[in-house]
C-alpha cells in the first residue's frame, strides 16, 4: 500500500478539524495508508511573512524533521505547500518542498484522478486562493476535481482572481485596507447565489467566513431577512462527500 | 464648479501607511476613479499580453537582461559615458539629488534660460526638481498631459504612468478652467475638448522655451543613446525644439546594446498602457549639428541606487522599467491610490524600492501588501515583488510587543507537546462562546480583525482527538 504522510497545518489543528479528516477520507478511498506524524505543528509561514526569519527557519527545521522520513506529505493548504517550497530553500536550504503537495496537486499530478467519487448536490463557488494560484501554480487543479463531483451545481466567482485581504498579520496591520477588500469578495460571493464559498486554504475560508458572518449579523439587527453570502467551506470536504 | 484641493494635501503628510490609507479609503470618489481607471488598464494589458506567444520568453530575456546590467553596472555606465561624450554629449555624474537639482539649474542658467519646459520623468519628481527649481527662481513647465494636470492642481502624482488617475474628467476640467489662464470659455469635460486646450496651451509654452529637462527610459552604453518612450508627442518636441537638451537618468536604466531595446519595446507598451506599439519613441544619440538640441547634458543620477545594488535579494528591484502594470493589478493600490504610500514610487514597486533608495524611511510599506503575488504575474521584467517584500520584512526593525508575542508563539510551535497543551487550553477557554459559535468583539490586537470580521471558535473535538480515536 502507498504510504502518505499529512500535514494538517496549524490553522486546521487549532480551528478546523474538517478539512484534515477530509483529506484523510479521500486518500483512503483511492488506496492511500495516511500518517499523521503527532508531532508536527506549524510550517513557520506567518514568523517568515511577518519578518521573523529566525524563527521561521526553527519552525521550518521542525518540519524537516517531523516529514523528512516520508516521499509524499500532502496538506489542504496552497499557502504552506507554497512556504515549504518557495521559502524553506532560503531559510534552511531543505529542498523538502519538492515533496509538499496541495490536496489537488497530489491528486491530480500523483495519484492521476480527477473523479474522487464524491457526490455533492449543492451550489459552490470557487475562490482560488493567491498562494495555491500564483505562488504554487495549481491552475485549475481544484476546478477539475470539484467539476468532477456528482450532483454540484459549480457557479463562476466575479473578480475570482482577487485577494481576500487575509494575508496573514496584514489583516491587522492594515485592517482598513484588508477590510476593504473583505468587503468586495463578500459581495461578489454574495452575488452567486450560491450556497457554499469552496477554496483550498482554510485561512483565507477564515477570512472570508467571518467577513460573511458579521455581514448576516448586521442584516439582522437590522431586521432584514438577508444571508451575508455562501457557507465557507473547504473543497476537501466537497471531495470526501458521498451519496 | 467646485474648489480644487489637491489630492495629496488631504493625506497626512508622514503618516504611517496605514494611517494614510485609512484616510483615502474614506474618499468614495477617489475609490471609484481608481477602481474604473486600474480596472480599464488591467484588462487592456491582460489582453496584449495574451497575444504574444512568446510574452514569457520576453520576460526571462528583460530579466536576465537586467540582472547582467546590475552585475556591470560601473563598467556600462563609464561605457556609456564614452560613447555619449564621443557624440558631442556632456556627461555629468550626481551623487543624490541635490547634486542632480543643483547641476540642472546650472544648466540653465548657463543657458541664459528662467523657464524650462519638461518631458514626463520619474527621476526628476524623485529628486523633486520643480521644487529645487522654484526655489531657485527658475520655473519648470510640465508638458505630458496628466503631468500639467497635476501640476496646475497643485497637487503630487498618484501613479507612476498615469500621475492624474485620482482624477476624473469632470475634475481637470474646473482644474483648467480655474488654473490654466488661457482655458477656453465654456470648456466641457468633453475629453477632446480637454485635450484641445490643453494642446494649445502646452504649444505656446514649448514653441517659445529654449531649454528642456527630461529623464530616459533606457540608456543605451554601446552607443551612448537616450531612449523616451511616451505617448502624446509633447515629449519629442521637448527633445527636439529646443537649442538646449538636460537629461537626468537613474544609473540603473542603462542596457548593454541597441539590440536589447527590441525586448523592452515589446514589453513595455504593453504592460504599461495596454498598447501593443508605443507611440512616440525617440531616440538620441548626443549632438546633431543643425538637428536638434545643439547643447545636450546627461546627469547619472545615484540617489541611493548603488546601495541597493549591494543587497543580492533586493537589488532586483532596479530592474523596474517604470510600466505600473504592478500597481494597476494591486488590490492594495487600487483601493487607496499613491498619495498614502508616501513617496514618488507607490504600489508594489514603491513598498519595496522607497524602503531601498531611502533607508530607515518607509518601514511601513513593506507591510503594505498581502502577499498576493498579483504584481509578480504581471511584472515585464519579473521582479518577484513578493519575495523582495519578506526579505525587507525580515531586514526591518519590529515593534517590541509583536516581536515577544512572535517569540513567544514560535517558542509554543517548536515544542510539540506544548503546541498540543496549548490547543487543549484554547479549545477549553473558548468554551463559553461555543454555542454562538463565533466570537465577535476581542482585545488589541486580535481586535483590529473583529473590527470587520467574526472569529471562529475552536471546535469541541479536534483532528487529534478524532485520529486518535479511530486508531484504536
Amino acid at each position: 500500500m502507498k504510504r502518505v504522510a499529512l500535514f494538517i497545518t496549524c490553522v486546521n489543528d487549532a480551528l478546523f478539524p474538517e478539512a484534515p479528516k477530509a483529506v484523510v477520507r479521500i486518500l483512503e478511498r483511492l488506496g492511500y495508508e495516511v500518517d499523521f506524524p503527532a508531532a508536527q505543528t506549524c510550517c513557520g509561514q506567518m514568523h517568515a511573512n511577518s519578518g521573523y526569519k529566525n524563527d521561521a527557519a526553527r519552525l521550518a527545521r521542525s518540519f524537516d524533521e517531523v516529514f523528512g522520513g516520508y516521499d509524499a506529505i500532502v496538506t489542504p493548504s496552497g499557502s504552506c505547500a507554497a512556504m515549504a517550497r518557495d521559502q524553506y530553500p532560503h531559510l534552511t536550504g531543505s529542498d523538502i518542498g519538492q515533496r509538499v503537495h496541495e490536496l489537488s496537486e497530489f491528486l491530480v499530478d500523483v495519484a492521476g484522478v480527477e473523479d474522487v467519487g464524491a457526490h455533492f448536490p449543492h451550489s459552490v463557488t470557487y475562490h482560488p486562493t493567491c498562494h495555491g494560484t500564483r505562488a504554487l501554480g495549481l491552475g485549475d487543479k481544484p476546478l477539475r476535481l470539484l467539476r468532477a463531483v456528482g450532483g454540484i451545481d459549480l457557479v463562476d466567482l466575479p473578480a475570482a482572481d482577487q485577494c481576500c485581504g487575509f494575508g496573514g498579520t496584514f489583516a491587522l496591520k492594515n485592517s482598513e485596507v484588508s477590510s476593504a477588500m473583505l468587503a468586495d469578495k463578500c459581495r461578489n460571493a454574495a452575488a452567486t447565489g450560491a450556497e457554499y464559498l469552496a477554496a483550498a486554504d482554510n485561512s483565507c475560508l477564515t477570512h472570508i467566513g467571518g467577513g460573511i458572518s458579521r455581514l448576516s449579523r448586521i442584516y439582522g439587527s437590522a431586521g432584514v431577512a438577508k444571508s451575508g453570502g455562501p457557507k465557507p467551506i473547504h473543497y476537501a470536504e466537497i471531495l470526501a462527500s458521498t451519496a | 464648479m467646485s474648489d480644487i484641493v489637491p489630492a495629496a494635501s488631504l493625506i497626512p503628510a508622514d503618516a504611517p501607511f496605514p494611517k494614510a490609507a485609512k484616510v483615502a479609503l474614506g474618499m468614495p470618489q477617489l475609490r471609484a476613479n481608481l477602481a474604473h481607471a486600474t480596472g480599464t488598464i488591467r484588462a487592456k494589458r491582460a489582453k496584449v499580453a495574451g497575444e504574444l506567444d512568446d510574452w514569457e520568453r520576453l520576460r526571462d530575456t528583460a530579466s536576465a537582461v537586467k540582472a547582467d546590467v546590475q552585475r556591470r553596472l560601473p563598467e556600462l555606465a563609464v561605457e556609456f559615458e564614452q560613447n555619449a561624450t564621443a557624440a558631442g554629449a556632456t556627461v555629468h555624474w550626481a551623487r543624490d539629488a541635490k547634486e542632480a537639482n543643483e547641476i540642472a539649474a546650472r544648466i540653465v542658467r548657463e543657458a541664459g534660460a528662467e523657464e524650462v519646459v519638461k518631458v514626463k520623468s520619474m527621476a526628476t519628481q524623485e529628486i523633486e526638481l520643480n521644487e529645487h527649481f522654484e526655489a531657485e527662481g527658475l520655473k519648470a513647465f510640465e508638458t505630458d498631459l496628466a503631468e500639467l494636470i497635476v501640476q496646475l492642481a497643485e497637487d503630487k502624482p498618484s501613479h507612476i504612468l498615469v500621475p492624474a488617475i485620482h482624477y476624473n474628467r469632470t475634475q481637470i476640467r474646473d482644474i483648467f478652467e480655474q488654473r490654466m489662464g488661457d482655458a477656453p470659455v465654456g470648456l466641457t469635460d468633453d475629453p477632446a475638448a480637454l485635450a484641445e486646450a490643453a494642446r494649445l496651451h502646452l504649444r505656446r509654452r514649448l514653441l517659445s522655451s529654449t531649454v528642456a529637462v527630461s529623464g530616459a527610459n533606457f540608456a543605451v552604453a554601446e552607443t551612448g543613446s537616450l531612449v523616451v518612450v511616451e505617448s502624446e508627442g509633447n515629449g519629442r518636441m521637448c527633445l527636439t525644439m529646443p537649442r538646449t537638451l538636460v537629461s537626468i537618468v537613474g544609473v540603473e536604466k542603462l542596457l548593454p546594446s541597441f539590440s536589447d531595446l527590441e525586448v523592452f519595446m515589446q514589453l513595455l507598451p504593453r504592460s504599461s498602457t495596454g498598447e501593443r506599439m508605443n507611440p512616440y519613441t525617440s531616440v538620441w544619440t548626443g549632438v546633431r549639428e543643425g538637428d536638434g538640441p545643439q547643447d545636450v547634458h546627461v546627469i547619472l543620477l545615484d540617489n541611493g541606487r548603488t546601495g541597493v545594488l549591494a543587497d543580492e535579494v533586493g537589488r532586483q528591484a532596479l530592474s523596474c522599467i517604470r510600466c505600473s502594470a504592478c500597481l494597476n493589478v494591486c488590490p492594495v493600490y487600487e483601493r487607496t491610490g499613491g498619495h498614502a504610500y508616501g513617496h514618488v514610487y507607490p504600489g508594489p514597486i514603491g513598498a519595496i524600492l522607497a524602503p531601498q533608495l531611502e533607508p530607515g524611511k518607509h518601514d511601513d510599506l513593506p507591510y503594505a501588501s498581502s502577499l498576493c503575488g498579483a504584481c509578480y504575474e504581471v511584472c515585464p521584467v519579473k521582479i518577484n515583488i513578493p519575495e523582495v517584500l519578506v526579505h525587507l520584512r525580515q531586514q526591518g526593525p519590529h515593534q517590541a510587543a509583536e516581536k515577544a508575542a512572535m517569540g513567544a508563539a514560535e517558542a509554543v510551535m517548536a515544542r510539540p507537546r506544548l503546541w498540543r497543551t496549548a490547543l487543549k487550553a484554547a479549545r477549553l477557554g473558548s468554551m463559553p462562546w461555543r454555542r454562538k459559535g463565533f466570537v465577535r468583539r476581542m482585545p488589541w490586537p486580535v481586535s483590529k480583525w473583529t473590527v470587520s470580521r467574526d472569529l471562529p471558535v475552536p471546535p469541541k473535538e479536534s483532528f487529534r482527538d478524532w485520529w486518535k480515536e479511530r486508531d484504536r
